[in-house]
């Protein structure tokens, strides 16, 4: 809005002077649905901005140099067996771009020459075989998008005696991330190398110094496993297993090992350290879950999310992602009251399964304290616990597969922190 | 084709109780595609039309190939290679090449606790050796593929041995005296031992 000498005039001038002809009512909306103080920006003349360009064709773009999103290390992961984790309040959709895709190295990442590298499978079939990735390039091939999401992912959050508030949804929980994964479904594979009867494990292991292995049920490697050469329409990243990752819908981003090397068909399990020492699961009652595969399903809220201040009530889009390993979302629900009440989350298309969904809830906040959740339920029934009912069911000995729900505080100066409060 | 969620928790049951017996429960999964969205995988992709019943691409690979490939080590021992090592001369490998990472005694890191013997009724709080490793086998698979971390696999058959021989005794499990070797390390009876369950979640409304 400006006046006629083209000076700027901002929305409060205009409301004063006007407000003496508009009714009351009309006023506190107009109140509401725009910011009482905002002032126009100053603008730029069209000249400004459209006679100098910034620059010409590039053979590989770059982000805006204003839009500069990072994956979050932490202090000690200067360490060869570490972590980092997705930006997720920064993305838009569903996708993660690759060079933001979290990443869990038990060994760092190890240099790899496609040329060099090569897929040995063995052990239980009729013909032990040695493929090159050009020859598994030729293989017909399918493309599936599918998220992986670490198994400590947002784990040892909560506990009795930390409850951390100043946290981002990043630290929290941003070793999830999804992708186009392309290449060829192993079940092709292990048809070409004929397996045996009797075999009903696989052990698959990586090229890394940690060698990681793990044994993965015979009927996963015949179901919906994928043998990944390509992430969002390019080579897979040399973090994310190049030139080779195996792909396990669903399951813990542990057992979808990284620049694959070797497949052994075999009868039992290996009880490698990743399924025994780690990666296991204490119960009460001094039991240990093992070979805890699936994903649960899990939501995150991550706008508004700490370090975020709203800084104004009003209308508002609470915004996160949903997922499962167990195939769709059917349903996430949203409670703007600290968990008292409920209201059924917009789900944006596609609802793929094994894929991350966005969902999305309309709130007016009123400018109160107040506590935002959400909640996401699966197509088998399954709906995303509160802490307590996680801990109910298991005890407090694990840090994996904390799909609890999560929570934000939103104070009535509009800052916005980690965690249930008192009022869950 | 849809199998219900309890085909892979149920197959991974039956086979661990198997485990070690010579029988197994893999013929039923052969050619079966895995279960169906909302059951914990999806159904297995389908195949171009007229596909062959085999490219052949790739090559066949030789039994020298799969023999310097095939580092596992399996709880019945399989894949365990000939030598032996005690308990004193594992000290000094642990001295060598382990210290560093894994502390004087075992406990100390600044890397992972190697030596935990701390009972445990609820969960532990320290998960090592002695009150959380299941297998003894696993220590052999586990140092010969990742350890130690700057030099994964340059151990001899001789010194893991040794070494684990070092691990086990000093996490309370053998004696001074006991020699590590294939014969003697599966048979190893780890405290451990009897309490992993296989998973037992299957979607739905029960919170497990």
């Amino acid at each position: 809005m400006s006046s006629s000498d083209g000076s700027p005039l901002s929305r409060r001038a205009w409301l004063t002077t006007t407000s003496g002809v508009i009714a009351a009512g009309l006023l506190k909306t107009q109140a509401d649905a725009f910011k009482l103080d905002a002032q126009e920006p100053p603008g730029t003349s069209p000249s400004e901005f459209t006679a100098v360009a910034d620059r010409l064709v590039t053979e590989v773009g770059a982000r805006a140099p204003g839009e500069q999103p990072k994956r979050y290390l932490r202090a000690s992961d200067a360490d060869l067996s570490s972590s980092s984790r997705s930006p997720l309040q920064d993305f838009h959709g569903i996708i993660t771009p690759a060079d933001l895709h979290f990443e869990r190295h038990h060994a760092g990442v190890p240099a790899i020459v496609k040329e060099e590298h090569e897929l040995l499978v063995h052990g239980m079939v009729e013909r032990p075989m040695v493929f090159r990735m050009a020859e598994l390039h030729r293989y017909p091939s399918i493309s599936q998008i599918y998220f992986i999401e670490c198994s400590g992912n947002g784990g040892g959050i909560y506990s009795r005696d930390r409850m951390p508030t100043e946290i981002s949804v990043q630290q929290i929980d941003g070793l999830v991330s999804t992708s186009e994964w392309t290449g060829v479904p192993l079940a092709w594979i292990l048809r070409e190398v004929g397996v045996r009867p009797g075999a009903s494990w696989l052990l698959a292991e990586g090229a890394d110094g940690a060698h990681l292995a793990r044994s993965i049920p015979l009927e996963k490697g015949m179901g919906d496993a994928l043998l990944a050469y390509g992430q969002n329409g390019e080579a897979i990243r040399p973090e994310q297993g190049y030139p080779l990752r195996l792909m396990l819908p669903g399951w813990e981003g542990n057992t979808q090992v990284k620049w694959l090397r070797r497949i052994e068909v075999t009868d039992r399990p290996t009880m490698t350290r990743e399924e025994t020492s780690r990666y296991t699961d204490p119960l009460e009652g001094g039991r240990a879950r093992q070979f805890s595969f699936v994903m649960d399903a899990k939501s995150v809220i991550t706008f508004p999310s700490y370090p975020y201040v709203l800084p104004d009530r009003g209308w508002w889009e609470i915004k996160g992602l949903a997922w499962t390993g167990r195939g769709r979302i059917t349903r996430v629900e949203v409670s703007t009251d600290g968990g008292r009440s409920w209201v059924d989350a917009e789900l944006q298309h596609p609802i793929l399964p094994m894929a991350t969904v966005r969902f999305r809830h309309l709130w007016n906040w009123d400018g109160r304290e107040t506590v935002i959740l959400s909640r996401a339920t699966d197509e088998t029934g399954y709906v995303q616990p509160t802490v307590h009912q996680l801990w109910e069911a298991r005890g407090e000995g694990t840090a994996y597969h904390q799909n609890h729900q999560r929570a934000w505080r939103v104070a009535s100066d509009g800052g916005v922190t980690f965690g249930l409060g008192e009022l869950v | 084709m849809r199998t219900p969620a309890l085909r892979i928790a149920g197959s991974a049951a039956v086979v661990l109780l198997l485990t070690g017996c010579g029988v197994d429960d893999g013929t039923e999964a052969l050619g079966v595609a895995s279960s169906g969205a909302g059951e914990g995988a999806m159904e297995g992709y389908a195949l171009p039309t007229g596909a062959p019943e085999r490219f052949s691409f790739g090559a066949p690979a030789s039994a020298a190939r799969v023999a310097a490939w095939d580092i596992d080590v399996k709880p019945d021992g399989e894949g365990l290679p000939e030598g032996s090592g005690t308990v004193a001369d594992g000290e000094r490998v642990y001295m060598v090449h382990c210290l560093a990472c894994h502390g004087p005694t075992g406990v100390e890191g600044p890397y992972n606790r190697v030596v935990a013997t701390d009972p445990w009724e609820e969960w532990p709080v320290n998960r090592g050796v002695g009150n959380y490793w299941p297998y003894a086998t696993t220590l052999y698979d586990y140092i010969r593929r990742a350890m130690p971390q700057l030099a994964p696999g340059s151990l001899t058959p001789d010194e893991t041995y040794a070494v684990i021989a070092f691990l086990l005794h000093r996490n309370g499990i053998i004696a001074e005296d006991v020699v590590m070797s294939r014969e003697t390390l599966p048979a190893v009876e780890m405290p451990a031992r009897g309490r992993f369950v296989v998973d037992d979640r299957t979607g739905g409304r029960t919170i497990k």
